[in-house]
């Protein structure tokens, strides 16, 4: 069973999603990111990835990832902001009550896109 | 199976099929992206049949009352009519138009026959020569009017052609649309309205609406404007604030010195709300003081689902 469905599927994210951006926003490190977008698109794409990241029903691909994020790594965005947001991930997670392994599966989940989201090759392992 | 109408051409579901993939695989392009119900990327908006509830998880009320539909997530078990998630339009006639102090104008306009609305939701105007311009809606759906507030802006190509107007003249409305309106979900949930320049029209309504549904949590109005000249349906207001739970606060920018109203309304509000747990909030007016409340309203708690805006932004001015 994945986290998506052990947090309650859907509605779940909803709450979660409402927890999580507040915390990204309140992040002087990284708010001026988000500074100027549209509040409601933004919620809907972290549902979006906050679905993906439990393992729910998703179809985003690194590319997707990758374009998205491109006007952001020209504006800075690196290994700092996305632990910042992983940090942030976890945190919202352990809110909800969530266990720690099944946070732990979450984080190397967000983990296997940080390359594309920063724009780079993969790395080696 | 059920079949969908969409530009003139009807498509025969498959088995299990979305709407979004039968009209792909009919050769229609149709933006999408994550295909799981979540970006509202594929929205469209059915004009007959129903789409389903799954395929309006996370739509605005005012979106699902309009039809509109997440295509990725619609397995519909009847026919469908299906467009653009556009909006339904027709011809008015102006009535009256009055200057309010300023650069205030009180514009009244037909209701169009069969026109349902909430005060609160905003309007496209079209006037000859095809310009087209966003207003919210002051009135109530019991006057025998649509009433705008509109800001004369020097140059404003509508502004300019609407405030000068003579009755009788026609005019194209299309809509209604959006959310800013009063939604009545729990009467004693606290209540917070800040109206900017003429988002004051929207929060007007929206305050009308919350007190004759008798909401009893507390509705604080927080009313800002550039100058004092321009702090419009004074006596209105008062009326309204005079409610036991009502908390009216005016400003302006600029106004005789001395004057107690002079401040910005944002700081007003924040000093008004130090905590937004808990509210519904409408904010309406300039683009950059609504977007820079709603991050503080959402910052202090307020959910984002629970944050009406509607940032008013200008229309490109010729000089």
């Amino acid at each position: 069973m994945s986290v998506y469905e052990q947090l309650g599927g859907a509605a779940a994210i909803d709450a979660a999603v409402d927890i999580f951006y507040r915390k990204v926003l309140g992040d002087d490190q990284i708010s001026r990111f988000f500074d100027g977008v549209d509040m409601e698109q933004q919620a809907a794409k972290q549902k979006a990835f906050l679905t993906m990241v439990t393992g729910g029903p998703n179809n985003y691909s690194g590319k997707d990832m990758r374009s998205a994020h491109a006007r952001l790594v020209s504006q800075g965005l690196d290994d700092g902001h996305f632990d910042a947001v992983v940090g942030h991930l976890g945190g919202t997670l352990k809110e909800l009550g969530v266990a720690d392994e099944l946070i732990a599966q979450v984080a190397a989940v967000a983990e296997s896109v940080r390359d594309d989201i920063l724009g780079r090759q993969k790395q080696a392992v | 199976m059920p079949s969908v109408s969409y530009r003139g051409e009807r498509v025969e579901l498959e088995a299990g099929e979305s709407v979004l993939d039968a009209l792909l695989r009919a050769g229609f392009e149709v933006p999408s992206s994550c295909r799981a119900g979540a970006c509202q990327a594929c929205v469209l908006r059915a004009e007959n049949g129903e789409p389903g509830a799954e395929a309006q998880v996370g739509l605005r009320p005012a979106q699902r009352d309009l039809g509109c539909f997440m295509s990725c997530m619609a397995r519909p078990s009847e026919d469908l009519e299906i467009a653009e998630a556009g909006l339904p339009s027709s011809k008015v006639r102006l009535l009256d138009v009055l200057g309010w102090g300023g650069e205030i104008f009180r514009i009244r306009l037909e209701v169009p026959l069969g026109f349902a609305y909430r005060g609160g939701q905003y309007v496209q105007l079209v006037r000859p020569g095809a310009l087209i311009r966003a207003y919210s809606l002051a009135s109530h759906p019991e006057d025998p009017w649509l009433e705008l507030h509109v800001r004369n802006h020097p140059h404003g190509k509508m502004s300019g052609w609407l405030t000068s107007a003579e009755p009788g003249a026609e005019l194209e409305v299309r809509g209604p649309a959006g959310d800013c309106y009063y939604q009545a979900e729990d009467p004693n949930q606290p209540l917070v309205l800040v109206g900017m320049g003429t988002g004051m029209s929207p929060i007007y309504a929206v305050l009308r609406d919350a007190l004759r549904a008798a909401h009893r949590g507390t509705i604080t109005v927080i009313q800002g404007a550039r100058t004092t000249d321009e702090l419009y349906l004074e006596a209105e207001l008062e009326a309204l604030g005079s409610a036991r739970n009502v908390t009216l606060i005016r400003c302006a920018l600029e106004g005789p010195p001395g004057d107690p109203r002079i401040g910005d309304a944002v700081e007003r509000t924040l000093e008004a709300c130090p905590s937004f747990k808990g509210c519904r909030v409408f904010l309406c007016g300039g683009a950059a003081q609504v977007n820079a409340l709603k991050r503080q309203a959402f910052l202090r708690g307020a959910r984002l689902q629970e944050i009406s805006s509607d940032p008013f932004i200008s229309g490109a001015v010729s000089a």
